[in-house]
């Protein structure tokens, strides 16, 4: 057994490594340093409109990290092939096929969160992130590093969305994940349908002390978004040192 | 540069690949996809006679959903003048399934108020005798809402209710249908007054106590509300001609057996 052990031949590395350096850069650099909403601010129109609720958000975050992929996957693969004159309806083409395929799967798979997200499935064709990583990334390079950078810019588009959804459904709303088959009730008053885990309609514990509390109104409305990634821009800019330059 | 003739071939493959692609896909799974919607529309009509059935609808399964739709649900499609319409009069207002559970209610609102067909649903409960569930569709703030009302044999008194909308503000007006407690509260209210005169039940601003046909809205959402009370008095009054032909019957019966 230790023979073998020894007997097993090193892997030699090959020539471009699937998770190299670079590559692995590929993925966390959308995430942080270049952050396709609060850096680029791309794709602030469904950030706003799908965020109210984190279940839908998390839906359509998955959506968005297929279409990314997949779509700069196909496009770097026909780059060379792809003329330059009409490359911008090619693309397009692409991304509408990705984004129906993921709305046909949606509706035999999932129903219910299909019959909610419809229209913001559909609206991802129009999202700047994806067309903008075609254009600027996938046309230039190869097929796996375009998958990758892809996945990253999904990636980091979906943090932002299921950051600003988690504030906005904990304060609006006072639950979690609602509509999902893990839906969590934090805050509110309990009533004989739906139980909250802080009950604010307690005569004993917590909720005589926060009786007071209601569900602020105001985070449901898309507004809440806007400033909620307007926060996040500048504590992600006074954060990140790198940032300080770039206007 | 590419030459244009390359151009128009390479898009004229392009599309054709994708569309056979998207059109395999979309012909192979619409069997199924039909399925789901229709278990979804017979899951939302079970959720208003909740109260009477074992278990939750929302946590039921699918199978369980079609068993007692099938065995204890009769499906009924009405015209304005409440008359019984056989399957063909159904496929001929446009429905290929000529059943009632095919009838699509958005397409009925836009037709002219007098050509518009109903579904009704008849459950037999255990111990209640028939409940009848009625559609309804109206118009909230910003796009429809439509809902389903459960009625006990009265025809009167609500057993249960439940809505959906298509585009209201979450945390206000989508709260038709997130908040449990609307829907609720339409328990043991009455469309009838009590000199028998339609009146329907209103959707009103603090004030709901003790009054059989009002209930309270949602704060912050008062148009949606008002859409609710509007769609719940038009729609509801629609299933009148059937109910008073079947009141009369009954009260035929009954006088028979006076005479007796």
């Amino acid at each position: 057994m230790a023979d073998t052990a020894i007997q097993e031949p090193k892997v030699a590395a090959p020539k471009e490594p699937l998770f190299g350096k670079k590559e692995r850069k590929l993925i966390t650099d959308p995430l942080n340093d270049n952050n396709p909403i609060t850096v680029q601010v791309l794709g602030i129109c469904s950030a706003l409109a799908v965020t109210s609720l984190v279940y839908p958000s998390v839906v359509i975050s998955v959506a968005v990290v297929f279409v990314c992929a997949f779509s700069s996957l196909f496009t770097s693969l026909m780059r060379n092939a792809i003329p330059k004159q009409v490359r911008m309806i090619v693309q397009l083409v692409i991304i509408a096929t990705l984004v129906t395929v993921v709305e046909l799967t949606l509706r035999r798979f999932n129903y219910p969160i299909y019959k909610e997200l419809s229209v913001y499935i559909g609206l991802i064709i129009t999202n700047c992130i994806v067309m903008g990583r075609l254009e600027a990334f996938s046309m230039a390079n190869k097929p796996w590093r375009s998958f990758l950078d892809g996945i990253g810019n999904g990636l980091g588009y979906g943090a932002i969305l299921i950051i600003v959804a988690f504030i906005r459904e904990l304060f609006g709303k006072g639950t979690l994940f609602a509509g999902s088959p893990i839906q969590i009730n934090i805050i509110g008053a309990s009533n004989p349908t739906t139980n909250y885990l802080i009950n604010t309609a307690a005569e004993s514990g917590i909720g005589t002390w926060f009786s007071w509390y209601a569900n602020n109104n105001l985070m449901v409305l898309p507004a809440a978004a806007m400033f909620i990634i307007g926060i996040l821009i500048w504590i992600h800019r006074s954060w990140n040192p790198k940032l300080v330059d770039i206007s | 540069m590419h030459s244009t003739k390359y151009i128009v071939g390479f898009v004229a493959i392009l599309t054709t690949v994708v569309a056979v692609v998207l059109s395999i896909l979309f012909s192979s799974w619409e069997g199924q996809s039909k399925l789901n919607e229709a278990i979804f529309n017979k899951r939302a009509i079970l959720s208003s006679i909740t109260d009477y059935l074992d278990e939750n609808p929302k946590d039921m399964l699918e199978t369980e959903v079609l068993r007692i739709f099938n065995e204890d649900v009769e499906q009924i499609a009405l015209n304005m003048d409440g008359e019984i319409l056989t399957p063909e009069q159904i496929i001929e207002s446009g429905y290929k399934g000529g059943r009632a559970e095919d009838i699509d209610m958005k397409k009925e609102k836009k037709k002219d108020e007098a050509e518009r067909i109903f579904p009704l649903y008849v459950y037999s409960s255990k111990n209640d005798g028939n409940v009848y569930i009625v559609s309804v569709r109206g118009n909230g703030l910003w796009d429809e809402i439509w809902g389903n009302i459960a009625l006990k044999s009265d025809f009167s008194t609500v057993v249960g209710a439940n809505f959906d909308h298509k585009g209201e503000t979450p945390g206000l007006g989508a709260e038709i249908k997130d908040n449990p407690a609307f829907p609720a509260a339409f328990k043991g209210k009455s469309f009838m007054s009590a000199d028998g005169e339609y009146v329907g039940v209103d959707v009103v601003k603090n004030g709901s106590k003790g009054s059989p046909h009002k209930i309270d809205g949602i704060s912050g959402a008062t148009v949606t509300g008002v859409g609710v009370a509007e769609m719940l008095i038009r729609g509801v009054k629609y299933y009148q001609p059937y109910f008073n032909t079947i009141k009369s019957s009954q009260g035929k019966k009954l006088g028979m057996l006076n005479n007796k």
